[in-house]
């Protein structure tokens, strides 16, 4: 690990006061120091700021959710509020990581982990969003857990979280404040950006930027699922999952929202899926059509064309149960 | 900086890089908790801080100078075992043994996390949680075993969660 210094900041104020060209905020660290052990990042000062009074989760006079940044993944996941009218998140969360892990990782910094594309992490190859300009060694390579959509020549790396796609689903805002004072609410569906020929930028977030709430809508109607398939049952990073809320009135699907993990550079979503599943009688034809949509432009890499057709069946399986 | 580990105070000159884990096991002497991936995947280093479950391997000492760490050196001594210590020797909870302090702390901190009514990924309901053994193998799968001694530290496990 590169050395680098260290400030403890004890205001949100103050710690992007700290913030100069090489900084980095660490709260949990979890996805952070593991990425500096290999000296994937090599930040030149640190500001902490686990300290900041922003753990607490509020109700907002909407009827939805403020949720400090600092909040652990734990405490989110096991909040009442989120149990009884998010359960999509709750059960993001749970889906996620290890009890260890939750118990550190905050929600702000859980929405900005990186890839785990292998070769993001193999600091011996080529990597545009580790070194820009470098190539691209999983294009070619061994890509079975990387991209279909949203991808580029320059990169095929998966977002890895569940929480954020749960976030996606719900129409989450991101609030921050920039070291010029200013605030910003930013859309979750405007956050992140596609990779496109700069992978090396992963959100719209500027310079010394810091998360400071995340902001939930009043609960949709509707049922609600996570569903994450993966290649071991517990602490593994999703192939495919879906994030869905989906609402039912008459015999005839009144709103359909869904997000993807394990597909694409971000948490996805569609709204040409969800516009051709409303006002029609749920059925596997109608689930079907859906689902070739959803996947009419994704591209195979070879090692995971898989992705394709396993995202295809479990969107139409989650959309059974989710209008059963 | 200054710590407070297993109620004990204590004062170290380390480099800011130093994590919990390499500051308890090389320059306090409490070489209880293990290293062995040191990347969060393996769950050795486990340990408790303010009372929940954390990777020492990843945390930064510099940010826990104000918390109160136990780790498997805090839980037990040879003449009192901790009941946990004591069932995972009663069920032949291990085998080389390098997993097992992080373990029994990550079970520790897995059943306070019952206790406080906490749900998992397998809970059929995110109401009401009843720990069954597929609740206790999701909910240390943050724990690897080399020796695959699963079903005893299961075993293990679930008989201090009824006692």
């Amino acid at each position: 690990m590169k050395t680098f210094t260290y400030e403890k900041a004890i205001s949100p104020e103050e710690a992007v006061g700290f913030t100069s060209v090489g900084t980095k905020f660490i709260a949990g660290g979890t996805n952070l120091l593991d990425l500096m052990k290999l000296q994937i990042e090599t930040p030149e000062k640190l500001v902490d700021i686990s300290r900041l009074d922003l753990g607490r989760i509020e109700d907002t006079s909407e009827g939805g959710l403020l949720i400090g940044a600092l909040v652990p993944n734990s405490d989110l996941a096991a909040d009442a509020r989120v149990r009884e009218k998010y359960e999509v998140l709750s059960r993001a969360l749970l889906a996620g990581a290890s009890g260890q892990l939750r118990n550190k990782a905050t929600t702000g910094g859980n929405l900005l982990q990186r890839t785990r594309c292998y070769y993001f992490y193999d600091t011996a190859l080529p990597c545009n969003k580790r070194a820009p300009g470098s190539g691209c060694s999983a294009i070619g390579g061994f890509n079975r857990i990387l991209a279909v959509l949203g991808t580029s020549d320059s990169c095929i790396a998966t977002h890895p979280g569940d929480m954020p796609v749960a976030m996606r689903v719900l129409g989450a805002t991101i609030l921050t404040l920039k070291p010029d004072g200013d605030r910003r609410r930013i859309h979750i569906h405007d956050l992140y950006r596609l990779p496109g020929d700069t992978p090396q930028i992963e959100t719209m977030l500027e310079s010394g930027e810091l998360i400071t709430h995340v902001e939930l809508p009043p609960p949709p109607p509707g049922k609600q699922l996570y569903r994450k398939v993966r290649d071991r049952a517990s602490y593994a990073f999703a192939l495919v999952s879906v994030a869905g809320v989906v609402s039912v009135e008459n015999g005839v699907i009144a709103s359909a929202q869904l997000a993807f993990g394990g597909l694409a550079p971000m948490p996805w979503r569609d709204a040409t899926v969800e516009g051709l599943l409303v006002g029609r009688a749920p059925s596997d034809a109608v689930f079907a059509h859906a689902a070739d949509a959803l996947l009419a432009l994704a591209k195979g890499y070879g090692s995971n064309d898989f992705k394709i057709p396993l995202a295809k069946r479990t969107l139409i399986a989650c959309l059974r149960e989710l209008t059963a | 900086m200054h710590f407070t580990i297993n109620g004990n105070a204590y004062e170290a000159d380390i480099d800011i890089r130093t994590s919990l884990l390499d500051l308890c096991r090389e320059h306090l002497g409490l070489t209880g908790s293990k290293k062995g991936c040191d990347h969060g995947q393996c769950g050795a280093c486990t340990m408790l801080v303010n009372g929940r479950r954390i990777n020492g391997c990843l945390s930064l000492a510099v940010m826990h100078q104000d918390d109160e760490i136990v780790t498997i050196e805090g839980l037990g001594t040879p003449e009192n075992l901790h009941p946990l210590q004591a069932a995972f020797i009663s069920h032949d909870g291990y085998q080389c043994g390098y997993c097992t302090p992080g373990q029994i702390c990550s079970a520790v901190g897995m059943l306070d996390e019952v206790s406080k009514g906490w749900p998992s990924h397998v809970s059929a309901s995110l109401g009401d949680v009843e720990l069954n053994d597929s609740e206790i193998s999701e909910r240390m799968s943050g724990n690897l075993c080399r020796c695959s001694a699963y079903p005893n530290i299961v075993d293990a496990i679930r008989e201090v969660a009824e006692a």
